[in-house]
């Protein structure tokens, strides 16, 4: 199958056509405008429903049946439970046992535990996935064994992707920690709570049908409703639907790394100098250790100058709740809660909101709130010389992440990358990255242990760093660095094989990952 | 010779040990060298680490040999250090491999300078050094003793001698910690030659110890035609090297500071350590008297819990009180609070600034004494306050031209 290949806006090779589908190369930001109507579900009515409202069925796989699975469908699940997952697991199981073939799963996102998943990958019960793609499950698709071309899309593209109808759902299925009969359902009770179900949201409203399944099913109504019952087809009662200590688990400790403390401290000082911290401010906070670092300091800053930030768009965790609870932070909007502090601070608090990707990150929208913030801090795999940023592939070609929010969060008014400048040898600042994720004039600072660069098209950070004493250097010199320290890499030598395909915010591909030889 | 006896090993590649690379390498009587790399960074970096590799090899005129490096991403001075220690299990060779210094690495070092924190890492460890020096302590220590497993030994003198090369250290003192009695003296051979600032001499006693390290030293330096001063810093462990602190002080016109290691001294003591240091009080106050009476600094012990950062600041609070100018630490953590509540506070600076404001006035209006208020000052303490402010000065927390824009 020969496909076709043209140049985008930032000069990379991509296809017109993924998976059989229609693609559009990426334009450049905010140039290209879809003038059509939304998609849109079926109308349903109420004569097909219990009058009862009483939508239980006896298990997940007469749910399924119900719903109708059959071949080639695409199934969604979220992950809410992260790496404790067992729902979207048991989902194939049983696709599997019915014999069910060439599926395509459509997760907001993927963890090692779905490292289940590749034998149906490899016996054809599913035949690829659309979704950010980590670890196992990455490295599979990175050797060129799944059959389709994976499609990576941000949070806030997810939901773009499933509203302008790019992305069609035939079952959607939602874990829930909590659910009524009816379908009402939310993350904050019970013993698999993991805060909200924000991820989901789309699927709710769009998918053909739709299953809740959740293990702690109380008496109508369940509320708060972040998944509205209206919207719902199938409700199950299950044992267990995820491993509660995994759920909660990831990186929510402060680093205790030397070298990253002292990245952090230094983001915390740019901030300070270049003003961002000041009263009334806003911030994401990421939810890995360096994050919660920088978090800290900022909250140290704050404490010392008497400043109050208006909010904080999380990932939460303990640090920021107990900023929320010190008065430091007027209100988390949470995207994700990561630990059960975090879980508790928003049952019981009002200025603790859940959002959705609908609210923070959908683009194709009158807006969000992504834009709103002052300092976005986030991560990458690799930056290069014009400040276009990787977050999904290793320099060795290797898919081993998802990309999350991250494309959404470079809308904010300054983005931060802080990283080492290299890692275990492998320098982090090259001439061009392996996959371009997002675009070098969304991205405005890079802070390395080694020197801070600032984009040359952020003149006014330029301005108001002029008398500092941080280490500010050029993105050029700090490649140098790196290399005078690592040694010049040999080039990494990738296959022409198409693996995967990474969508824009806008839907649009800004890049592709190839297979590795 | 024994075939098992012509296979060595090098190194550390137990999956923790990032940044470095275990090397074995077995001689053979024929058919060239035979090169296996597993490698995390092998596509980046194969071909240049085969390459220095077979030229490290070459050097040593070894022909035939089958050698394989497992590496997580070793650099190459580590890489080459490795090679080196390994290839010298196997033939005798009076050559060293040795890489360009590293322009950045000929600073030089005075006597004078400030040594409030000085940052051990293990001399085997070759990762911990690569951001030691960004955590700006005022020293680093490679240290080839006690943090250097007895087996280690050997191997870790060419990295600390590639590292004192090849590893920027960004203008922090250089320091090596070296072994004690014999293994010590060999020691010196894989430093002297490449731009040591100062030598901790560990388990003083006596200035014997010091005479015997330097004759070693003049050796080397005439050996390799150098002229710079190679500065040593005694470290006092025990209770008869507390007793002969001054002679030890005074036993050379390089010694630039005197340490105290509580550790060891407790132990020798039979007693046990604590926060408070009353058990260790008396040997403080002896080394840090000796110190002042031969004009040099007096450094104190490190403090060891790492986690638990404000009974460090007290700790330091303590040590400054009682005559101590500098402190070991063994986490970059630790450089800040050492830093912070060695340098002058508020208070002292504001002190200093009021007298030594007068002690201008006076001198611009020709008057022989100094006085604030109603109050006379004695020449001693001017000098002081002199030196309390040329320290702010020089920490960057006052403006070197205060005085513009002193108000009374």
């Amino acid at each position: 199958m020969s496909v076709k290949l043209i140049e985008n806006a930032v000069g990379r090779m991509v296809p017109t056509e993924i998976n059989g589908q229609k693609a559009i190369p990426y334009m450049g930001i905010g140039k290209f405008i879809p003038k059509k109507r939304k998609y849109n579900s079926y109308i349903s009515t109420n004569a097909e429903f219990p009058a009862d409202g009483n939508k239980k069925v006896k298990n997940l796989k007469e749910a399924l049946q119900k719903a109708g699975l059959a071949n080639g469908m695409r199934i969604s699940t979220h992950h809410h439970f992260r790496d404790g997952d067992l729902l979207a697991n048991m989902v194939f199981d049983i696709a599997h046992e019915m014999g069910v073939k060439d599926l395509i799963w459509f997760p907001s996102a993927s963890f090692p535990c779905h490292e289940h998943l590749i034998p149906y990958l490899e016996d054809g019960t599913i035949s690829r996935i659309e979704g950010s793609m980590n670890g196992p499950l990455g490295k599979y698709c990175s050797e060129g064994k799944m059959k389709g071309v994976a499609v990576l899309r941000s949070h806030g593209g997810r939901y773009q992707a499933i509203q302008d109808g790019e992305v069609h759902i035939d079952i959607a299925v939602i874990g829930a920690a909590c659910a009524d009969p009816f379908g009402n359902a939310n993350g904050l009770n019970g013993k698999s709570a993991s805060g909200l179900l924000g991820f989901a949201l789309a699927d709710s409203q769009f998918a053909d049908k739709v299953i809740v399944a959740t293990d702690n099913m109380v008496a109508f109504p369940c509320v708060p409703w972040q998944i509205q019952g209206n919207y719902v087809d199938f409700t199950v009662e299950m044992d267990q639907i995820g491993i509660p200590e995994k759920i909660v688990s990831g990186t929510t400790q402060i680093t205790k790394s030397p070298d990253r403390l002292l990245i952090a401290e230094l983001t915390a000082r740019f901030c300070e100098e270049a003003g961002i911290i000041r009263d009334g401010f806003s911030f994401q906070a990421g939810a890995g250790g360096t994050s919660l670092a920088i978090g800290k300091f900022f909250g140290r800053i704050m404490k010392e100058k008497g400043i109050k930030a208006r909010f904080a768009r999380g990932g939460s965790n303990k640090y920021l709740v107990q900023m929320l609870e010190e008065g430091l932070v007027e209100y988390i909007l949470d995207g994700q809660t990561f630990d059960l502090e975090g879980v508790r601070s928003m049952r019981e608090n009002p200025n603790h909101v859940w959002t959705s990707p609908f609210t923070s990150y959908n683009y194709h929208s009158k807006g969000n709130f992504a834009g709103m913030v002052d300092v976005a801090i986030l991560g990458a795999t690799e930056v290069d010389v014009n400040f276009n940023a990787n977050v999904v592939t290793h320099s060795d070609g290797y898919l081993l992440h998802g990309i999350g929010g991250w494309q959404n969060c470079l809308f904010s008014k300054t983005v931060i990358l802080p990283i080492p400048l290299f890692r275990n040898r492998i320098p982090v600042v090259r001439d061009e990255v392996t996959t371009i994720c997002g675009p070098g004039e969304l991205i405005d600072v890079i802070i390395t242990e080694r020197g801070i660069a600032i984009n040359p098209l952020r003149k006014d950070l330029f301005r108001k760093l002029k008398e500092s004493n941080l280490p500010i250097k050029s993105i050029h010199e700090l490649k140098r660095e790196a290399e005078e320290i690592c040694g010049i890499m040999e080039k990494c030598v990738l296959s022409d094989e198409i693996v995967a395909a990474i969508k824009w915010v806008d839907g649009t591909v800004i890049d592709v990952v190839r297979k590795v030889l | 010779m024994e075939l098992g006896e012509q296979i060595s090993r090098s190194g550390n590649c137990d999956s923790n040990s990032k940044g470095d690379c275990c090397i074995s390498i077995e001689l053979k009587q024929s058919g060239g060298v035979d090169f296996e790399l597993e490698s995390k960074v092998k596509v980046f970096y194969g071909k240049s680490i085969e390459r220095l590799c077979r030229s490290i090899l070459a050097f040593f005129s070894v022909e035939n040999a089958v050698i394989a490096i497992k590496d997580n991403g070793a650099l190459p001075y580590v890489i080459a250090a490795r090679i080196e220690s390994a290839v010298k299990q196997l033939i005798v060779s009076e050559k060293e491999f040795l890489f360009d210094f590293l322009t950045d690495n000929l600073y030089q070092s005075n006597k004078d300078r400030f040594r409030f924190s000085r940052l051990y890492l293990p001399g085997n460890t070759p990762y911990m050094m690569i951001n030691a020096g960004l955590h700006k302590p005022n020293g680093i220590i490679l240290d080839l003793e006690d943090a250097v497993a007895v087996s280690k030994k050997n191997e870790a003198r060419y990295i600390v001698r590639n590292a004192l090369r090849s590893q920027n250290f960004n203008g922090a003192e250089r320091m090596v910690r070296i072994n004690q009695g014999e293994l010590g003296i060999e020691d010196l051979a894989f430093i002297v030659p490449h731009n040591v600032h100062v030598i901790l001499v560990p388990k003083c006693e006596f200035a014997a110890d010091i005479y015997k390290i330097e004759e070693e030293i003049r050796r080397i330096k005439k050996r390799e035609d150098l002229i710079q001063d190679i500065f040593l810093m005694p470290i006092i462990e025990s209770a008869l090297g507390v007793e002969n602190a001054y002679e030890i002080a005074a036993s050379s016109h390089n010694i630039v500071a005197v340490a105290i290691g509580l550790e060891d001294y407790t132990a020798d003591l039979g007693v046990q350590r604590t926060n408070a240091g009353t058990e260790s009080l008396y040997a403080r106050m002896r080394v840090v008297n000796a110190c002042h009476a031969a004009k040099i600094q007096a450094i104190d012990s490190v403090f060891s819990d790492v986690g638990d950062m404000e009974a460090l600041a007290e700790n330091v609070k303590r040590s400054k009180l009682l005559g101590f100018q500098g402190m070991g630490c063994i986490h970059p953590r630790q450089i800040s609070v050492i830093h912070e509540n060695f340098a002058p506070n508020w208070n002292e600076i504001e002190r200093a600034k009021k007298i030594v404001n007068a002690f201008h006035e006076s001198e611009k209006n020709g008057l022989a004494v100094v006085s604030v208020g109603t109050k006379m000052v004695d020449p001693p303490v001017v000098k002081r306050q002199l030196k309390v402010l040329e320290l702010a000065i020089n920490l960057g927390i006052l403006s070197k031209d205060w005085r513009s824009k002193y108000v009374g």
